[in-house]
This record gives structure tokens, C-alpha cells and sequence, in this order.
């Protein structure tokens, strides 16, 4: 049997990110059999805004979760047992070949096809003369430099029309699925749709599709071609790191919370339920560590998890593998100074709910303690925890980005927005300004950022009782 | 409604007082518009120096400030290339005399072997005074006034400058050998005592006693140097002062010319040295004492730090020669001057490179360029790369560039069993195929913007023992010579190598497997991602995975230090322009994990550390010349560094300012600028017109929101007051 | 009200102390004093024997927490616990690894922070309530709408553009105000405008957004409509009935952070070259100087502690009916 062609290798955060898809998948499955989790989520669902953010956060996550299958590629056979790379790339790596593989030598402008700089060149009749030299990956197709605004006008204007076309199939097929559900025909469908009439707001979703299309369009068929948000000064594709920053920004997003949730659900709901000294000793461990300035407690454990990793670098074969780790540190030390505002916002509610009746009664009934916790009190908290995920969603990718300006953020050589800003800060004071690497990393960051809170607004809106009371009434 | 109103009142409340702040001066001046035309340089620091006591300070950011304050023996000239010493404090240069063991005179040819004491007679300067100064004042009976100061009159000190009365007294020699003994001082922690302990006679003895002393005193007790005597070093007179150093040393004179052997008055060891004051840091550490040209006046390291002309200064001249092209250049145009002919620099703390580059351009720096501040403490090469675009040229806009003294390298580790001596000849090859693989002139363009020459060996040029890159002094082993320039060898050639090392396409001939090199680096600065993909793709291109094993600082040097690094990327800068300041960094019995020497790649080779022995002391010439040949083919042929570059300093400054030239030894330059104080003025005020139409956007785009705000309001009262009627 | 507060007071204390311990454990788990040591005497020539002597000077030379060559009460003073840890409750924060007495260092820097913080905070506050108060008193309509989206909008956006854009816009392009600097007395007034203007623009999206939802929760409350059917006009009720009662979450999110201005602001600051607490404290995580983070940990924890004791105070003062037991 030939040896596979590739090695698959699971890396830390891979595994917590697919063992998230998995735990979402199954929550969704869940929320459809319970009409108390399903009237909320459908309520989010009817929200034009949250749907319209959902689409683009899709897409986010599309690229996120290309990113989080990783593998090693097969050597070249050089007889004896097959051997795979050292190297750990992913399958978004594999799609965007170009994108890695054409570097340049240094900064180059969006769509250029010379370099950003003059540089000396001696010409063939032996003159040195200072010009500017023709990149080698982009634009490399073109006979002359001078050609390349047609070029590009023409590629794009096909990116588009493609884009377009593809676009309007799946509006076609939309609508032929709401047909075959509401029993009408296509065009009735279709003419619904249009006017918004249906009752999940598809129109929103087509929209939004839309303009992403006709921005994605041309992107893809110019990409191959041309260096479309230009490249950064040892000649990356910032387009390239921009997307890679996207899994960066998701895993710290989700992960963070993710990761002392389990602390945050235990001890809050300890607290509320058993109050007395339990809830003493609870309240003070998340009052003690409250108190400590969040930026100089992730500074310092920050740092001694580098020390962890100089001293134990066996154990970290590859770049990669190493980076991984820290940005697992990262999240979990991230968790740990913001799962004290979540704790004390499930103390209170267990607090509240201990005093109900019907827990009073099981507990009168002799039921465990520890059963009413995870059966009578947890499930009805569950609405908090899924909206303080949601909402600190945002505000992680955000500190990620100052953090990494303090120097205590993810590997230096891991791709994210706080690394992309932090190199490309440097270059708004070059004379002419490199803009492009700062401009991406903004509009992508707010973009992701945007969707997130958009939807984050949406879902608290439908959960919190008292909020959605509040809008209806307002 | 009050509160719509104010919203609207405010901004034009604003715009006002801002409008009475200002005459037409620009907005953005962050200096005293009262300073606008004072003889004042404008520069800054990026971090605050760690030590200004001459005995503790070692970064060229701490010599900024105290080369200009504190007066050694001897000094740089400004002008001349190569670098030539002449007197600063000394009245001439100082000649050493050899004696033998019994303390014979020897004449100058003498052999090294029977050389067992040089002696160096300095003779300084009559009349040269210290700056005012609160630990020189006395009352009326003529007894210090401020040496026995009480609990009540420290609590109402918090600066220096809160010391209402200052004296001064003359420079003598004894001065100078109280710093002497100084540096064996146990609570000072010299960074050159273990050196000189090896050199100046007696020094080690003092320190050691010293040592024994200090155990026995309470924490901050005063330690009196002038109870203690040192052999090696004698006051002779009121202006002449002896050193006696062991062997001989031609390096001592440049010694000479470092702030640790500038002179510092007993007297303020004593006016520091009581105890309340540390608590308002007020130490020498802070607030130097000194002779030279500029005293520090304003000491606030967290903002600001300023020197300012010291009123008793005197004697020293502009320079009448320079290099031939000086005069053209417009050097010798003050020649004769009485300095410095600067009254005040202003020094300001600017942290990040846009701010800083960014006044710069506004006028508000008069010049700008990266020091070698941060070299070997962190190596990067953050900052605006530039070169001078039209427009800047069209500002008047100067760029200066100089070799710097010093070197940087990739290191490969000898002590590891992959690439060092373990690996024998196999590891010899991968060390020069990685060598040429990692392609310099590309850094250079990338990452320094042309600032640097790609090295050929460890001595930069401008150093004795430095050959040029030309048909016999490139290094065969990574270049070719072709068409009248250096070529670096295909990556063919490199990957020949690299199969004949066993590792063919970058992989283990035997198993297979990828070849896996780790890298130790520092990763600060913003640059450190680039750099460090930079680096991979180097090593890729042979089909060798490198591994960025990035740390901060005290990790890097630890590994060193244990010698568990396998390839680290460190720099060098001189102490001195001498050769044996960068080949002791090659020397065996200098290795960083055996004796943490300097030796830092932990290279050993017998007979390279022969030559050494015959050549660091010898003096220069053709003879040691060809022994410095012989060792950089030693070195060339084992390749323990990959020979980087050279860095290139590079400085702007504005048209106004005058008689700059890089000097690489002398960090005194700033008595010999000038610089038109008018001229800058006009510009600043022609580069720096604030833009005024988006406040008045600003306070439009207010007003339109009200008024639709205020509107819809009016209707929906009036609605629900309708509302209320129909009720 | 005095015993409570005491009570209060004895459990601040009780949260210093963990904090010390956690923050004692967590440093010199980092970073052994041989660290500190070289860290501190630069790179170049540093030998064992000067690491020692420096060890020695600073006091880290003493075994951590138990000293059993002493004897009697030194046995538990002479280490290097209680030396650097214990002695900060009488805010004695000794010398930084540099050999600066931070304790002045920290007196000295805090009026440039709070001279930037302060503004910046009573600016915002007034700048956001104007604002939710507006949206509040248009909900529900396109204005409303729109500012609610402007508002995510803002809050999308990273500190850090608004600092390198609101320098690159205001200092460079428009030459308004200095990029950079300081000065102390009345010269500083021309450098604080841009930090404050940027410190105020950065949180107006996240501040007026959740002042806007208190209002709003408010306003949808049973006393509020009894007042409006009363026919007080709407600027009365929201001014008089609304703000006042809308108070008490308005003061829990805001007098805790009154006492943390001192701390300055970590990026603001070193952008704009402020010798604050904040660049004071990002320089000390850059060159480890331990000694300092630890006295900003415990500073940080202190001013905390004293922000929740206030806040306790402030409701009384707002709302006579809360009494403490």
C-alpha cells in the first residue's frame, strides 16, 4: 500500500475547536426538540440584522475551521520508510498555495506589480541605475507593467459576473426549497423571498450573500494573479495573513470563555446554592482575583508559561506546535481573569433560584444536592452562560490585539491581528506610507468583530427575559 | 433643554480658549512657546538609562548623556579617520614606560616576556573646575554645608536643584584616582573590575578588601575610599596621578578615554553617600558630578532630561584639521571656537518610533537616527527605515551614514553534537552551506534598508586587522569573485555542500528524515515576526525546517550560558577600535559556558587561540596584520558564525543644524554642534500651520444634529401635549 | 453604617493579603532572582560573582519564606518574603531591580496619569449619558436605530486605531496638537487634549450603548408610566425619575473604577509619551523589573478594594432607603 500523501496531525486547539463544532452541533439538535430553548433561537433567527451578521460570521468560521485541519505533507520518497514534513500546514494553507507560495521580496501595493521601493539595479549594459524592479509573483503574467489596469478591470469583471451567477443559483435553489416547503410555486417563492415576506429573513441572508459575492468574486479571480491587499515587508500576501489571523481571532474569541467555564458554572452555582461558607470562600477567591489589573496578571503568566516551554522544548518539536500551545496558554489565562464577572452573574441567579419552590420542595423530598444542582438549577442558567459567550466574544478578539502591543500576546510567529497590527504600526511612519497591512487587519478585524456583536445584540436580546420585555414594550 | 444647550456652547467655549492660547505659534509645538529661538537642542531617549555613575555605566544610552558631562583622561578626535586619540583632561597623551619585574625601566623594543609592569605618568589639565554643585558648598568658616544634612532639611528636598547654594573647586589628579578605586567599590558593581582587577595593580587586593569591609557595615553604610590606598595608582603631584597596569597593555589608553576613568570628587561620594537621600534618588547614579562641557540640569527620566552649558568650562577649542574632505564639508567653519557652542539639549523620552519620527519631520527634533542603544540587549532593528525621498531633500533634510563598530552574527553553538565540533567535518559543511543560504545582502535591503556591509569576516572596517571585500580579502568559502565584485555562491553550491554533510535535499541520507535546526532569538519589536519568516525561508530554500525557538532576553542568555542555544543571532559592539575587541570573541579559554567568557559560540581551537595570545598585544602592523590574516582563515574555514554584516548608522538632521559627522568611538560630540535657532523657528512655523476647517466641520456636523433633533422633539411634545388635551 | 464598613474594610485587607501571596507565588515562579540579576546588569561582562553581589545588595539572597539560620521573629523577617511582599501593606515598596525607590517613582507619576484619566472620565461620563439620555428619549426610531449601530460600530473597532489613527489624523495631518510629550503646570493642557479627546471617542460605542439599555430598562418600568399618565412631560420624567433611579447600576459600573484612575492607562500613555503609572508599568513588564509589577499588582488590588468600599458608600448617599447592618 503507497503511503498516504499526507500526515494528519491534531493540534491542541484543533481538537478543543472540533470538540466545539461537536458540542454546537449537538446543542442545536438538542434546541430543536425543546420549545423553551426553541422560541428564543427562532426569535434570533427572525432578526434581520442577527441573520445578516450570522452569514458573514459563517463565512468567518468557514475559513476558521479550514484552518484547524492541519496535516504534514508527505517528502519526496527517498527509499527506505516514507517520511512526512516536519512542517504542520492546513487545509486552508493547501487552498491558498498561491497566496503562501508567491512571495515577494518586500512591501509591494495592493495590485502593483513593482516593488514599493526603489531599488539599485544594474542593467545589462553594466549602468546601475535606481528603478523600480518588476515583482516576481504578481502581475507576472503581463507583457508590460502598463497593461495591468485592464487586466485587472477584465479579471475582475469576470470574478464578478462568476460571482453573480453563482449567487443567483442559489437564490434560485432558495427558492425552489421555501416552494417545496410552503407548497407554492418557484415563482411565488421567489417573489416572497423578494419582498421579505418570508418568515426567516432570507432576504437579508441573499443580501448579505450578495455583497459578499461580488467582493469575494473578483478577490478570487484576481488572487492567483496579482497581490490583491499587496504583501508586508518580507513579502507575505497580506491577504494571505489576513485570513490566517481569522482562526487566531476565533479560538482566542471562543476558546477563552470556553476553556474556565467549567469553573465559572461549578463555583457560581456552589456559591449561590450552598451560600454560608462556601459562598464565603467562592466569593473571595473571585474577589481576590478581580482585584489583580487583568493586563499584569496575563503579563506575568504569560511569562511563566514561556518559561514552561524554554525549559520543557522537547516537547514542542515544530513552530507550529509550539505557537499552539501558547495560544491554548493565552486562552486559558484570557478565561481566567474574565470568568469572575460570569461567576458572579451565576451566583446571583442560583442564589434567586434556590428559593423557588419546587427546588425547596426536592429538597424537602430529600433529593441530593447534587442532583437539584445539575438538574433543577444549572439547566435554568444556561441562557446566562450563552449569552456572556456570545458577548465576550468581541471583547477577547479585541484584548488579543493589545495584548500582543505589550509584548505578552500570542507566539510572535503565529499569524493574528494583534501580531499584524504591531508589525504594520511601524509603517504608517515610512515615507511614502505602507497603509495596506494596517488598513486589512482594521477592516477585517472590525468586520469580524461587527458580525459578532451584531449577533451577540440579537441573541441576549432573545434570552434575556427582561431585555426582550424591555425592547417590546420600549 | 440645558443640556442641548451646553452640547452646543461647549465646543465654541473650547475653540476659544484654545485660539487665546496661541499668537500664530504652531498648535502642535510640544515646547515652551518661550523657547521658540534659545540656542536649545531638541533630542530624545527610548528608555531611560539604567546608570549614570561612570563606574556602572556601560550602554552608549548612558553615555549620551555622561560622555558629555564627566571629563576622562583622554578623547576621540571629532573629525579624524581612523580613529585618533588626543588629550580631554590630560594635558598630552600619556606614554607607557615598561618595567621588568624588579622595576627596571626596559626600553620601548623591549620583548613582551620581560615586560612585567607598564606605567602610565598622567599629567591633566591646571584649572579646569567642576560644575556647580551642592556637595561642594560651604558656609562662612569654609567647612561644607551640605555634607552632615539632618532628617528636617532632607524632607524638604525632593531634586538636586532644591539645593539653594553650589560651589565648584578645581579638577585634580587625586580626583581621578578616586574613581580608580572606585570601580573596586563592592556596592557599585563596576562592570569592568574583574577585567581591570587582572590588569591595574592592586586593584583586586582593594576590591576584596573592600569586600571584607563592607560585610561588616549595615546596609547603606559609608565606605570611605580615601581610608584606602591602591597600589598600582599614585597621586603625584596636585596635577599628576600614576597607573601601573600588569604586562603590557597598549589597550589601556583607550580605556582611557571611557567614562570609568573620568574623574569624580571624594566630596560626592560624601554628599551622596548619606542616607536619607537615596530615598529621593538623589544619587551619583542620578545627578553626575563633573568637569565637562555640559552638567545635567533637569534629571526627570521619566519625561524629560536636559544638559545644560557648564558656566565653568573652559579651554577646549573647535578643531582646526580634520579629513581632507572636512573642509569642503563645511566642518572647519568654527574652527578655533571656544565650546561647546550649544547652551542646552533637551533630551525628551519618546517611546515609540511614530511619534518620534513623526516630530522629527515637524521640526521638533533637530536630528533623528538609531544609536546602537539597544544592541546586543535586544538586536532589533525597529524604527522609520528610511532613505531621503525629494521631499525631504527639499526641507533641508541631511542623511549621514557611518560604519558602526561593531558586528552582527548568526552563531551556530560548537558545544552542540549537530553543528558543532561533535559533528566534525559533516558539521563544517552544513555550517557553510547554511551560511550561504542565509542571504545577507537580502537582510540588508529588507530589514535595514542598505544600512550595513555584509561581513567577510569578524572586524569591521575602520578597525586595524580589517581587510576590504575585494578579489583576496572576500571569504572564499561563501563568495566567488566575479566581474569585480563579490558574489555569494549559488544555493547549488550551498546545496552540494549540504549533500557531502550527509543531509541531501535537506534530509538524512540514512533515515530520511527532515534536517531540524533550532534558532534562539529575541523576539521584541515589532519587526520580530518578519524577521523571523524571513529566517525560515532561508533555511527552506536548502530544504532544512528551522524551528524559531523565540524567548525574551534573559532566556536567550541563559541558554548561552548553558550552552544549549544551537543557533542564536547576537551582536557586538567595540569598546575600542582595536582587533583584539573582536577576535577575544572567538578565543577558547574565553568560552560563554566554561569561564561565561564573551565567547559566546564556544569556539576552541588551539591554534587559533595561539595567535591570539601573540597578537592581542602586540602593536599594529604588518606583523600583526599577517597573524590577524591567519586567525580570520581559521575562522572563515570553521565557520562557527555565519558572517552577517556590518551595521551602517544612519542620522538625520535638520538643514539648521551644523557640524554633525558620525564619530563611532566618541559619544562627546555634542560641544561641537552648532545650530540657527531662527532658521528653525521659521520652518517649524511654515511646516506646522494647523488645519482649522474640521473643527469648524466638527461644530457644523453638532449643529446639524441638533437642529432635526430638536424639531422631532418640538412635534412629539406637542403630540403628547395633544394627547393629554384629548384625554 | 461604622461597623459595617469596618467589616468591609477587615475583608479588603483579607483580599490584599491573597493577593500577595498569589502574586509572591506567581513572580518568583517566573523568574529565579539569578534571572532578575542578569536581567538587570545588562549583557555585557557579567560574571557569577557580580550576580551574587547583586543578589546580596538587593536582598534576594535570602531563602524564600522560612530563614533558619536567624532565629526568634527574624527568622520569618529575614526572608525574602516578607523583605518584598509583606512589608508592602505599609506601602513600603522598597527598591525597584534597578535600584530606584519606586515608592517616590509611584508618587511622582500618578498626577500625570490622573491629570489624563480624570478628564477623560468626567468628559466621557458626561459625554455618554448626553448621548443615551438622547437615544433613550427617541427609542425606538431611526435615530435610536442608528445610533445603537453606530454605537457597535465604534465598540468594533480596536483601541489601538483609534490611538495610531486619532495621532496620525490630529497630530500629523492637521498639526492641532502635539504628537507627543508632557509638561508639567499649565503647559501640560496642550498635551492632554488629544489623549483625552482619544480616550473619550474609544469608549463612546460600549458606554452610551449600555447607559442607553439602563434607561431604557427604566423607562419601561411601572412608576415611569404612572408618571408620564400624570402628564409630566417627558424631559421631566426622564431627568427627574429616570436618572435618579437609574443611578444605582450607573454607580456600581462607575465608582469602582474611580480609585483605578491612578493606574493610568497602559497604551495611551506609552503612545503618547506620558510619564504616567501606565507606561511605568508596561516598562517594567518589558524590562522584568518584578519589583515593580509586583508593587502595581498590589497598588492595582488596593485601589480596587478601596473602589468597592466607595461604592458601598455611594448608594447610601444616592438612595437614603439603602441602610447597611
Amino acid at each position: 500500500m503507497p503511503p498516504l500523501p499526507f500526515r494528519i496531525e491534531v493540534l491542541w486547539s484543533d481538537g478543543l475547536v472540533w470538540l466545539l463544532v461537536i458540542a454546537v452541533v449537538a446543542y442545536a439538535v438538542y434546541a430543536r426538540r425543546h420549545p423553551h430553548l426553541r422560541a428564543p433561537w427562532s426569535r434570533v433567527a427572525r432578526s434581520a440584522s442577527a441573520m445578516a451578521a450570522a452569514t458573514v460570521l459563517c463565512c468567518f468560521v468557514l475559513v476558521g475551521l479550514l484552518d484547524s485541519l492541519h496535516y504534514r505533507p508527505l517528502l519526496p520518497p527517498q527509499g527506505g520508510k516514507p517520511v512526512y514534513a516536519t512542517e504542520v500546514r492546513s487545509v486552508l494553507d493547501l487552498v491558498l498555495t498561491p497566496l503562501r507560495a508567491q512571495r515577494e521580496k518586500t512591501y509591494s501595493a495592493p495590485f502593483a506589480t513593482e516593488l514599493y521601493a526603489k531599488e539599485t539595479i544594474k542593467r545589462a549594459d553594466g549602468v546601475e541605475t535606481r528603478e523600480f524592479p518588476r515583482l516576481r509573483h504578481g502581475g507576472k503574467h503581463l507583457e508590460s507593467p502598463a497593461d495591468s489596469a485592464a487586466d485587472i478591470a477584465l479579471r475582475a469583471f469576470r470574478g464578478v459576473v462568476a460571482a453573480l451567477l453563482a449567487w443567483f443559483a442559489f437564490a434560485l435553489l432558495l427558492s425552489a426549497a421555501l416552494a417545496r416547503q410552503q407548497g407554492g410555486g418557484i415563482e411565488a417563492a421567489w417573489r416572497s423571498l423578494w419582498s421579505g415576506l418570508t418568515p426567516l429573513p432570507w432576504r437579508a441572508v441573499l443580501a448579505t450573500l450578495g455583497v459578499l459575492a461580488v467582493i469575494a468574486g473578483p478577490v478570487v479571480a484576481l488572487a492567483p494573479y496579482y497581490h490583491v491587499l499587496g504583501t508586508d515587508k518580507v513579502g507575505q500576501d497580506v491577504l494571505y495573513q489576513s485570513l490566517k489571523s481569522i482562526r487566531t481571532g476565533l479560538v482566542i474569541g471562543t476558546l477563552a470563555t470556553l476553556v474556565t467555564l467549567p469553573f465559572a458554572l461549578v463555583l457560581g452555582v456552589m456559591a449561590g446554592y450552598f451560600k454560608g461558607w462556601v459562598d464565603d470562600v467562592i466569593q473571595y477567591v473571585y474577589t481576590t482575583l478581580s482585584s489583580i489589573p487583568g493586563v499584569l496578571l496575563i503579563a506575568a503568566a504569560v511569562l511563566m508559561m514561556q518559561v514552561y516551554i524554554e525549559n520543557h522544548a522537547d516537547l514542542f518539536p515544530s513552530t507550529e506546535i509550539r505557537a499552539d500551545v501558547r495560544l491554548l496558554a493565552l486562552c486559558v489565562i484570557l478565561g481566567l481573569t474574565s470568568w469572575t464577572g460570569l461567576c458572579r452573574l451565576l451566583r446571583g441567579e442560583a442564589l434567586k433560584l434556590r428559593e423557588l419552590e419546587y427546588i425547596q420542595a426536592a429538597r424537602a423530598f430529600g433529593v441530593s444536592h447534587w442532583r437539584i444542582m445539575m438538574r433543577h438549577i444549572t439547566p435554568n442558567l444556561m441562557h446566562i452562560v450563552m449569552i456572556a459567550l456570545v458577548m465576550d466574544f468581541s471583547g477577547l478578539v479585541l484584548a488579543e490585539a493589545v495584548l500582543s502591543y505589550v509584548g505578552v500576546g500570542v507566539d510572535p510567529s503565529m499569524i493574528s491581528f494583534g501580531t499584524m497590527i504591531n508589525s504594520a504600526r511601524l509603517e504608517m511612519a515610512r515615507e511614502p506610507m505602507v497603509w495596506w497591512s494596517l488598513a486589512s487587519a482594521f477592516f477585517f478585524m472590525l468586520l469580524l468583530v461587527l458580525a459578532a456583536n451584531l449577533f451577540a445584540d440579537a441573541v441576549r436580546d432573545a434570552f434575556d427575559p427582561r431585555v426582550a420585555m424591555a425592547g417590546g414594550r420600549a | 433643554m440645558k443640556l442641548l444647550r451646553a452640547a452646543k456652547v461647549l465646543p465654541v467655549v473650547l475653540l476659544a480658549a484654545v485660539i487665546a492660547g496661541c499668537d500664530g505659534s504652531p498648535w502642535n509645538n510640544p515646547y515652551p512657546e518661550s523657547e521658540a529661538r534659545a540656542n536649545t537642542l531638541y533630542s530624545s531617549f527610548s528608555e531611560q538609562p539604567k546608570h549614570l555613575d561612570p563606574v556602572q555605566a556601560y550602554a552608549s544610552n548612558e553615555y549620551t548623556f555622561i560622555a558629555n558631562i564627566y571629563q576622562p583622561p583622554l578623547q576621540y578626535h571629532y573629525l579624524k579617520r581612523p580613529y585618533e586619540l588626543i588629550p580631554f583632561g590630560a594635558e598630552t597623551l600619556p606614554k607607557p614606560v615598561y618595567l621588568d619585574a624588579a622595576g627596571r625601566v626596559l626600553p620601548d623594543s623591549a620583548p613582551a616576556e620581560r615586560v612585567a609592569f607598564s606605567e602610565y605618568v598622567i599629567r591633566i589639565k591646571k584649572g579646569q573646575r567642576y560644575q556647580p554643585h551642592p556637595a561642594f558648598a560651604r558656609d562662612a568658616s569654609g567647612k561644607p554645608r551640605y555634607h552632615a544634612l539632618s532628617e528636617a532639611e532632607i524632607r524638604g528636598i525632593d531634586t538636586l536643584a532644591d539645593f539653594r547654594e553650589t560651589g565648584t573647586r578645581e579638577l585634580e589628579a587625586g580626583d581621578y584616582v578616586h574613581q580608580i578605586k572606585r570601580l573596586a567599590h563592592p556596592r557599585l558593581h563596576s562592570p569592568i573590575l574583574q577585567l581591570m582587577g587582572s590588569y591595574i595593580v592592586g586593584l583586586k587586593a582593594l576590591a576584596d578588601e573592600l569586600a571584607a569591609l563592607a560585610k561588616g557595615l549595615p546596609e547603606h553604610g559609608f565606605i570611605d575610599l580615601e581610608q584606602h590606598s591602591l597600589s598600582g595608582v599614585k597621586v603625584i603631584d596636585r596635577h599628576t596621578y600614576s597607573v601601573r597596569v600588569k604586562g603590557r597593555y597598549p589597550q589601556f589608553q583607550y580605556w582611557l578615554a571611557m567614562p570609568f576613568f573620568a574623574p569624580v570628587p571624594p566630596e560626592a561620594d560624601r554628599f551622596y553617600g548619606q542616607a536619607g537621600l537615596a530615598r529621593k534618588n538623589i544619587t551619583l547614579d542620578w545627578y553626575p558630578v563633573g568637569t565637562g562641557p555640559y552638567m545635567l540640569t533637569v534629571n526627570n527620566p521619566n519625561r524629560q532630561m536636559v544638559l545644560e552649558r557648564n558656566p565653568n568650562y573652559g579651554g577646549e577649542t573647535y578643531p582646526a584639521e580634520g579629513e581632507p574632505a572636512d573642509a569642503a564639508r563645511g566642518l572647519l567653519r568654527d574652527a578655533g571656537k571656544a565650546l561647546p557652542l550649544i547652551d542646552r539639549v533637551v533630551f525628551s523620552l519618546e517611546k515609540e518610533q511614530i511619534p518620534y519620527w513623526n516630530k522629527f519631520l515637524q521640526g521638533y527634533y533637530d536630528a533623528s537616527g538609531i544609536g546602537s542603544d539597544t544592541f546586543d540587549q535586544a538586536v532589533q532593528f525597529s524604527g522609520g527605515e528610511v532613505t531621503l525621498t525629494e521631499d525631504m531633500e527639499k526641507r533641508g533634510i541631511r542623511l549621514q551614514t557611518s560604519l558602526a563598530t561593531s558586528v552582527f552574527y548568526l552563531g551556530f553553538n560548537m558545544l552542540d553534537p549537530l553543528v558543532g565540533d561533535a559533528g566534525g567535518e559533516r558539521a563544517r559543511k552544513l555550517r557553510l552551506a547554511v551560511s550561504i543560504a542565509v542571504d545577507q545582502e537580502e537582510f540588508i535591503s529588507i530589514f535595514r534598508n542598505g544600512r550595513g556591509v555584509p561581513s567577510h569576516g569578524p572586524i569591521p572596517p575602520g578597525i586595524f586587522g580589517h581587510r576590504e571585500a575585494d578579489a583576496e580579502g572576500i571569504n572564499r568559502y561563501v563568495y566567488d569573485w566575479r566581474d569585480g565584485a563579490p558574489q555569494r555562491k549559488g544555493i547549488d553550491h550551498a546545496k552540494k555542500l549540504l549533500a557531502e554533510a550527509g543531509y541531501p535535499g535537506g534530509r538524512d541520507a540514512r533515515s530520511g528524515k527532515p534536517l531540524l535546526l533550532h534558532l534562539d532569538t529575541t523576539s521584541s519589536g515589532a519587526d520580530s515576526k518578519a524577521r523571523l519568516d524571513w529566517y525560515i525561508a532561508q533555511f527552506a530554500k536548502l530544504g532544512i525546517q528551522l524551528v524559531i525557538r523565540a524567548t525574551d532576553f534573559n532566556r536567550l542568555q541563559d541558554k548561552l550560558r548553558r550552552g544549549t542555544a544551537q543557533l542564536y543571532f547576537l551582536g557586538w559592539n567595540a569598546d575600542y577600535p582595536d582587533a583584539e575587541n573582536f577576535l577575544f570573541l572567538f578565543n577558547g579559554p574565553q568560552a560563554r559556558a566554561k569561564t561565561q567568557g564573551e565567547n559566546a559560540s564556544n569556539y576552541s581551537n588551539p591554534e587559533y587561540d595561539r595567535l591570539f595570545e601573540r597578537a592581542k598585544h602586540m602593536a599594529n602592523g604588518p606583523e600583526r596584520q599577517a597573524l590577524i590574516d591567519q586567525m580570520v582563515a581559521l575562522l572563515r574555514h570553521d565557520a562557527p558564525w555565519v558572517w552577517s554584516f556590518f551595521p551602517k548608522d544612519y542620522s538625520l538632521h535638520h538643514g539648521w543644524l551644523h557640524n554633525r559627522k558620525p564619530n563611532q568611538m566618541a559619544n562627546n560630540g555634542l560641544k561641537y554642534q552648532r545650530l540657527d535657532a531662527v532658521q528653525r523657528e521659521q520652518l517649524r512655523r511654515e511646516w506646522n500651520p494647523p488645519v482649522l476647517w474640521p473643527i469648524a466641520a466638527a461644530l457644523a456636523a453638532v449643529l446639524l444634529l441638533v437642529w432635526p433633533a430638536q424639531r422631532a422633539w418640538r412635534r412629539r411634545e406637542q403630540r403628547s401635549a395633544l394627547d393629554g388635551a384629548r384625554r | 453604617m461604622s461597623s459595617y464598613l469596618l467589616r468591609r474594610v477587615l475583608y479588603g485587607l483579607l483580599v490584599l493579603a491573597g493577593v500577595n501571596v498569589l502574586t509572591f507565588a506567581l513572580f518568583f515562579f517566573v523568574n529565579s532572582p539569578d534571572d532578575m540579576a542578569r536581567a538587570q546588569l545588562g549583557a555585557k561582562r557579567v560574571t557569577p560573582e557580580a550576580v551574587e553581589k547583586w543578589k546580596q545588595q538587593r536582598g534576594y539572597d535570602k531563602p524564600l519564606f522560612l530563614n533558619e539560620k536567624m532565629s526568634g521573629i527574624e527568622r520569618v523577617t529575614e526572608t525574602v518574603f516578607y523583605t518584598k511582599s509583606v512589608r508592602l501593606f505599609a506601602f513600603d515598596f522598597g527598591a525597584s531591580d534597578q535600584g530606584r525607590n519606586i515608592g517616590y517613582d509611584i508618587s511622582t507619576r500618578m498626577w500625570p496619569s490622573l491629570a489624563v484619566q480624570l478628564p477623560a472620565f468626567v468628559i466621557g461620563l458626561l459625554v455618554y449619558i448626553t448621548f443615551a439620555l438622547l437615544l433613550a428619549l427617541f427609542r425606538a426610531s431611526a435615530f435610536d436605530v442608528g445610533g445603537v449601530v453606530f454605537c457597535v460600530l465604534l465598540m468594533s473597532i480596536s483601541s489601538l486605531f483609534y490611538i495610531i489613527g486619532g495621532q496620525y489624523v490630529f497630530g500629523k495631518l492637521w498639526s492641532l496638537a502635539p504628537i507627543s510629550g508632557y509638561d508639567g503646570g499649565f503647559e501640560a493642557l496642550k498635551f492632554l487634549v488629544l489623549p483625552v479627546l482619544i480616550g473619550v471617542a474609544s469608549g463612546i460605542g460600549g458606554s452610551t450603548r449600555w447607559y442607553r439599555s439602563i434607561f431604557i430598562e427604566e423607562i419601561s418600568k411601572d412608576y415611569v408610566r404612572t408618571a408620564r399618565a400624570k402628564g409630566i412631560g417627558e424631559l421631566r420624567v426622564l431627568f427627574r425619575h429616570v436618572l435618579q433611579n437609574a443611578m444605582i447600576p450607573i454607580l456600581t459600573g462607575v465608582v469602582v473604577v474611580i480609585p483605578l484612575l491612578f493606574m493610568g492607562a497602559l497604551i495611551t500613555e506609552s503612545f503618547f509619551g506620558i510619564p504616567g503609572l501606565g507606561s511605568y508599568t508596561i516598562d517594567a513588564i518589558n524590562q522584568q523589573d518584578f519589583a515593580i509589577v509586583r508593587a502595581m499588582v498590589f497598588l492595582g488590588s488596593v485601589l480596587y478594594v478601596i473602589g468597592l468600599i466607595l461604592t458601598d458608600i455611594s448608594y447610601t448617599l444616592v438612595d437614603p432607603r439603602v441602610r447597611f447592618s
